[in-house]
């Protein structure tokens, strides 16, 4: 007879355990947080285990959400916040499928615990579009068909569109480096890079070309 | 045995719970994409002659004739004269993914949901003595806990008797579900996972195809055991011989093999070996239920919304009507998301008991254990004359699904061409391991690899080029096409020598050709809805895997009732709406585009009868040209369909149509070549693909685009097949060591190899649409054989075993002693 042998290693009860040395930045951002919560305190305190309220800058808007320290802000944004355009495909930091943008810098959210999010500017899958109107690279990969079952899509997006940010003329070396961690099981890939090529070509103009739900439209594949 | 094929296999495996009719040609054996015109005759009652165009366009299309029933709609001209069927059409949900609004099971939030996580055996082998769930209960924010009393989706006992009675069920290999804990968040549904204390008899274990074959193996069942199929196909023979962990043979002879190969010129013979490939949708398994007296609503990531319908009223004993399934969105299934699935009856129970909705999506480990791509070892000789006939096929394969069946690997050998002396045998392997499952064409990428390299090779000895050789036994008139195009279309004229570069790095290029069959399901049904302010929905059970089913069946009304398809409304994917079929098998398209076209063809002809007075003339009077109402008689007159709608008597009508039977018996094939160039790097033993041409066929293409995309898709998977994925296992502790995504590697974004695609129409006059699926002979069935077939032009050496990582690459080179065979 044998006890049960845990068979995973835990990444968050790693950072819970190590939170006094490792995660120390946690506890800065949260414990500024605290303040903000609890009239009156001061200095350096520890949060948690127990939920603590915090605040969230998100598409431009702030999102108050109450959450252990050890969430991370992938599943606040999902679970918490119902933005649930953001997946989680392998939770811990292997497919890029949860890309967002933290102050406009592709972050995986699966990775980041959502207190130490506060205070920096959140861009979602959500926030990409301005109501009816896609963004560019958005309108590339719906024009492409960049997509089959669409689960990789969000963070497919998230990185390309972040490439175009700071590469407006990027090359295909280039789309195949910004999507190199994201993963896609339909093989979508070509159509992909094809899109983001095309977005960074006509940007601006696409959302035009394709708004939501266009019928049909001239194939120029194979 | 009768010369009966893979192909009435095939049909069989995919007609599983009784509740799918496939239109089952009886006979005619041997037959393959009939191109022969049947000769008509005076039609029977209910039954018209009508005359439909036929053939592939590369050869000249003509018309045949048909008997059908004189409630079909007329038949459809080719593509080239239709307004949107046939033509590049953007994806209908296009939008909804890119903008991340989709609503996929694992993003369901319902009013006072509960998450849960799945309790899952840490051991391979054993009996439960004991589960502890009460510290687990006594969290905080624990709502539920279930202990499982029965496991779904693997092999059981044919006797149950031959096991010692247990509380629990049996465990038989690590990751098998044990219970499920639901909580108030996700964390603390985690947390009491953890908390849950399982006490095991552990028993002996085996993790390797190989070492379970040995007579003195640990045996993972003390006596004959099978699994049952699913909608997806898979699953093995069940009334079979089993000896230990060896389940089989399946066997299947057709004439006189030894005579074939004493009369055979020249005769290849060699074994090849395939891994175990994990499905790794995006998307795990999930489920969310609500469970209320009045009715069960199941949100579910499946292929088949009446599939998992049809086994929660099963296992819960419930009428069908009180289950409702709901699948909007789903990230991906590839052959192993069907029926209610351990996942599904966990989280039934647990919201059951909880009275609150719960959602119970597997982990990423999980997701690994939950489904996969047996195995295999092949055994394959063939025989041929000089001229390339082949005279004598043989194979014996043994793969393991783990704790299901299902390994077999006969379908190419037995149906991509012409032999009259066939011998397969399968064997089944039983370990410690998860379930296999039906995936992307389930048996034929492996056995792909094996045969369609030992036809390379039998054109080398021929001094054939393969694609001549081809050109002489195979039957397929779309894939002698195919053949062309490659030969047109790609460098393969510039072949050369194998083995002709001198320099480390050789390059080379090669061909390999897939087959699949055609599936028709006649739970097949669609309703459509015709308003008169002009708006037109369509609703069907049907559900979307990402294939772009919605976009297909938009442009079938949109066609009808001449409007662009994005106009149209889809609403699919809910079984209160007319059935659909369950995606398996490349079955969709080809099943549920009829019941649409007709539906949406009676509700046209609905609303021609109820406005024709308004107008001033009859039904017959008016037909759909060019996007507008016209009357015969008046060329001069024409309406918009809103200006017809309204002039309705009500406020909707609607037409509602099943499925009609096949137009004839004939037998019908898919399939496609696939041509490869890449280059191996004889000192690092890497393999880069550097080009893929891909020439398919799959009836009369609805939405080119989408195929395209799927045929990519298959080509991706293929390559990713064949140079990378592979199950690991640990043979001293019996878990599979790489359950996660960075070492389980699946193809990323820089090994993508520039790909074309050609598509060839097959118009096959076999319904109202002649649509026809691609999922399965995309690429995946190919790619590892051409590849294979490439690094044989590039090197001079075969490479009979996958994944070529550079570990097998400098094995096959002579460069490295080979990995043991596990």
């Amino acid at each position: 007879m044998a006890d049960a042998p845990k068979m995973e290693f835990s990444r968050r009860g790693f950072l819970k355990g190590a939170g006094i040395t490792a995660a120390s930045t946690v506890i800065e951002s949260a414990n500024a947080l605290a303040r903000d919560a609890k009239d009156g305190l001061s200095g350096p305190q520890a949060v948690g285990p127990d939920a603590i309220p915090i605040k969230l800058r998100i598409n431009g808007q702030e999102h108050a959400v109450t959450v252990e320290p050890r969430y991370t802000l992938a599943q606040t944004l999902r679970d918490n916040l119902e933005m649930t355009g953001t997946k989680v495909v392998c939770d811990r930091g292997s497919c890029s499928a949860c890309t967002v943008w933290i102050d406009k810098t592709p972050a995986l959210a699966c990775m980041t615990l959502a207190v130490d999010a506060v205070g920096r500017e959140i861009t979602t899958i959500e926030g990409l579009s301005h109501g009816e109107t896609m963004h560019p690279v958005q309108a590339a990969f719906v024009k492409h068909d960049a997509m089959q079952c669409g689960f990789c899509t969000p963070g497919m997006v998230m990185s390309c569109a972040a490439l175009l940010e700071r590469n407006p003329n990027p090359k295909l070396s280039d789309v195949k480096h910004a999507v190199s961690g994201n993963l896609c099981r339909c093989g979508t890939y070509p159509k992909v890079f094809a899109a983001t090529l095309d977005a960074a070509q006509q940007r601006g103009q696409i959302a035009d070309l394709v708004t939501l739900n266009t019928g049909t439209e001239r194939y120029d594949g194979a | 045995m009768a010369p009966e094929t893979m192909l009435q296999e095939a049909q069989d495996k995919s007609t599983t719970k009784g509740a799918q009719t496939v239109a089952r040609p009886k006979g005619d054996g041997v037959k393959r994409d009939s191109q022969t015109p049947s000769t008509p005759s005076k039609p029977g009652p209910g039954m018209r002659s009508d005359s439909f165009v036929f053939g592939i366009p590369q050869n000249g299309l003509e018309h045949i004739e048909r008997e059908v029933p004189v409630s079909e709609p007329p038949p459809l001209p080719q593509n080239s004269e239709l307004t949107y069927v046939g033509k590049p059409t953007v994806r209908y949900d296009g939008p909804a993914k890119a903008t991340g609004k989709g609503k996929y099971t694992a993003d369901v939030h319902l009013p006072g949901m509960l998450y849960a996580r799945m309790v899952d055996a840490t051991i391979p082998h054993g009996r439960i003595v004991s589960i502890d769930t009460s510290a687990a209960e006594k969290l905080p924010g624990v709502r539920a806990v279930h202990v499982i009393e029965h496991v779904y989706g693997v092999s059981e006992l044919r006797d149950p008797k031959l096991e010692t009675p247990s509380r629990y069920p049996i465990v038989r290999y690590a990751g098998q579900p044990i219970a499920g804990i639901a909580a108030t968040t996700q964390q603390i549904a985690d947390d009491a996972a953890k908390l849950v204390k399982v006490q095991y008899d552990t028993m002996p274990f085996v993790v390797e195809r190989n070492a379970a074959r040995s007579p003195d193996a640990p045996v993972v069942f003390p006596g004959p055991a099978d699994a049952a199929g699913s909608a997806g196909g898979g699953g093995g023979p069940k009334d079979v011989p089993q000896k230990g962990n060896v389940h089989g043979p399946q066997r299947r002879l057709k004439g006189d093999p030894e005579k074939g190969f004493a009369d055979a010129d020249a005769v290849v013979e060699a074994e090849y070996f395939t891994q175990v490939q994990t499905h790794s949708a995006l998307e795990t398994h999930g489920f969310v239920v609500d469970w209320k007296p009045e009715e069960v609503t199941v949100y579910a990531s499946t292929q088949g919304t009446s599939s998992v319908r049809n086994e929660f009223a099963d296992v819960f004993k419930l009428p069908k009507s009180k289950v409702r399934v709901i699948t909007e969105y789903m990230g991906g299934g590839f052959g192993a998301k069907f029926g209610a699935g351990n996942e599904g009856v966990v989280a039934a129970n647990l919201s059951r008991k909880a009275n609150a909705p719960v959602r119970l999506m597997l982990d990423r480990r999980q997701e690994h254990i939950v489904s996969n791509r047996p195995d295999s070892h092949q055994k394959l000789k063939i025989g041929a004359k000089r001229d390339g006939t082949l005279t004598a096929i043989q194979l014996t394969s043994y793969g393991t699904a783990g704790v299901g069946t299902g390994a077999g690997t006969a379908g190419p050998a037995t149906n991509l061409y012409k032999c009259d002396n066939l011998l397969t045998e399968e064997y089944d392997v039983f370990i410690n391991a998860g379930p296999g499952a039906a995936f992307r064409a389930p048996g034929h990428p492996q056995g792909c690899f094996a045969f369609e390299q030992a036809i390379d090779e039998l054109a080398v000895k021929l001094k054939m080029d393969p694609l001549v050789l081809r050109d002489k036994i195979d039957e397929s008139p779309a894939r002698r096409v195919e053949r062309q195009v490659i030969l047109e279309r790609t460098n393969w004229r510039n072949r050369r020598e194998a083995g002709a570069d001198s320099g480390p790095i050789k390059r080379g290029m090669g061909i390999a050709q897939s087959v699949w069959y055609r599936f028709v399901n006649m739970n097949s049904s669609c309703e459509v809805r015709v308003s008169r302010d002009g708006s037109v929905e369509l609703m069907s059970a049907v559900q979307d895997l990402g294939t772009g089913t919605k976009t297909i069946l938009a442009q079938i009304v949109g066609e009808e009732f001449g409007i662009p398809p994005a106009q149209v409304v889809v609403r699919i994917g809910d079984t209160r709406y007319p059935i659909g079929p369950d995606s398996g098998g490349s079955i969709t398209a080809g099943s549920i585009t009829p019941a649409v076209r007709n539906a949406a063809y009676q509700a046209r002809q609905q609303l021609f009868a109820a406005v024709a007075p308004a107008l001033g003339t009859t039904a017959d009077n008016l037909a759909m040209q060019g996007g507008r109402v016209v009357l015969k008689n008046d060329a001069g007159k024409s309406y918009t369909l809103k200006q017809v709608t309204a002039k309705l008597p009500t406020d909707e009508i609607s037409a509602r149509a099943t499925r009609a039977p096949e137009y004839s018996k004939d037998r019908l094939t898919y399939g496609g070549v696939d041509y490869v160039e890449l280059a191996v790097d004889t000192e690092t033993g890497r393999v880069h693909i550097e080009k893929v041409f891909g020439a398919h066929d799959c009836g009369r293409p609805i939405n080119p685009t989408g195929v395209i995309s799927q045929i990519n898709g298959g080509i991706l998977q293929g390559i990713s097949y064949a140079l990378f994925e592979q199950r690991i296992m640990d043979p001293k502790a019996g878990y599979m060591l790489n359950a996660n995504l960075e070492n389980y590697k699946i193809l990323g974004a820089r090994e993508v190899p520039e790909i074309e695609i050609a598509l060839v129409e097959n118009y096959i006059a076999q319904s109202s649409t002649d649509a026809a699926g691609i999922g399965e002979s995309a690429g995946i069935i190919t790619l590892a054989a051409a590849i294979g077939n490439a690094f044989y032009n590039a090197t001079g050496v075969r490479i009979r075993k996958i994944p070529m990582t550079p570990a097998n690459v400098l094995a096959a080179l002579g460069k490295a002693q080979p990995e043991v065979e596990a």
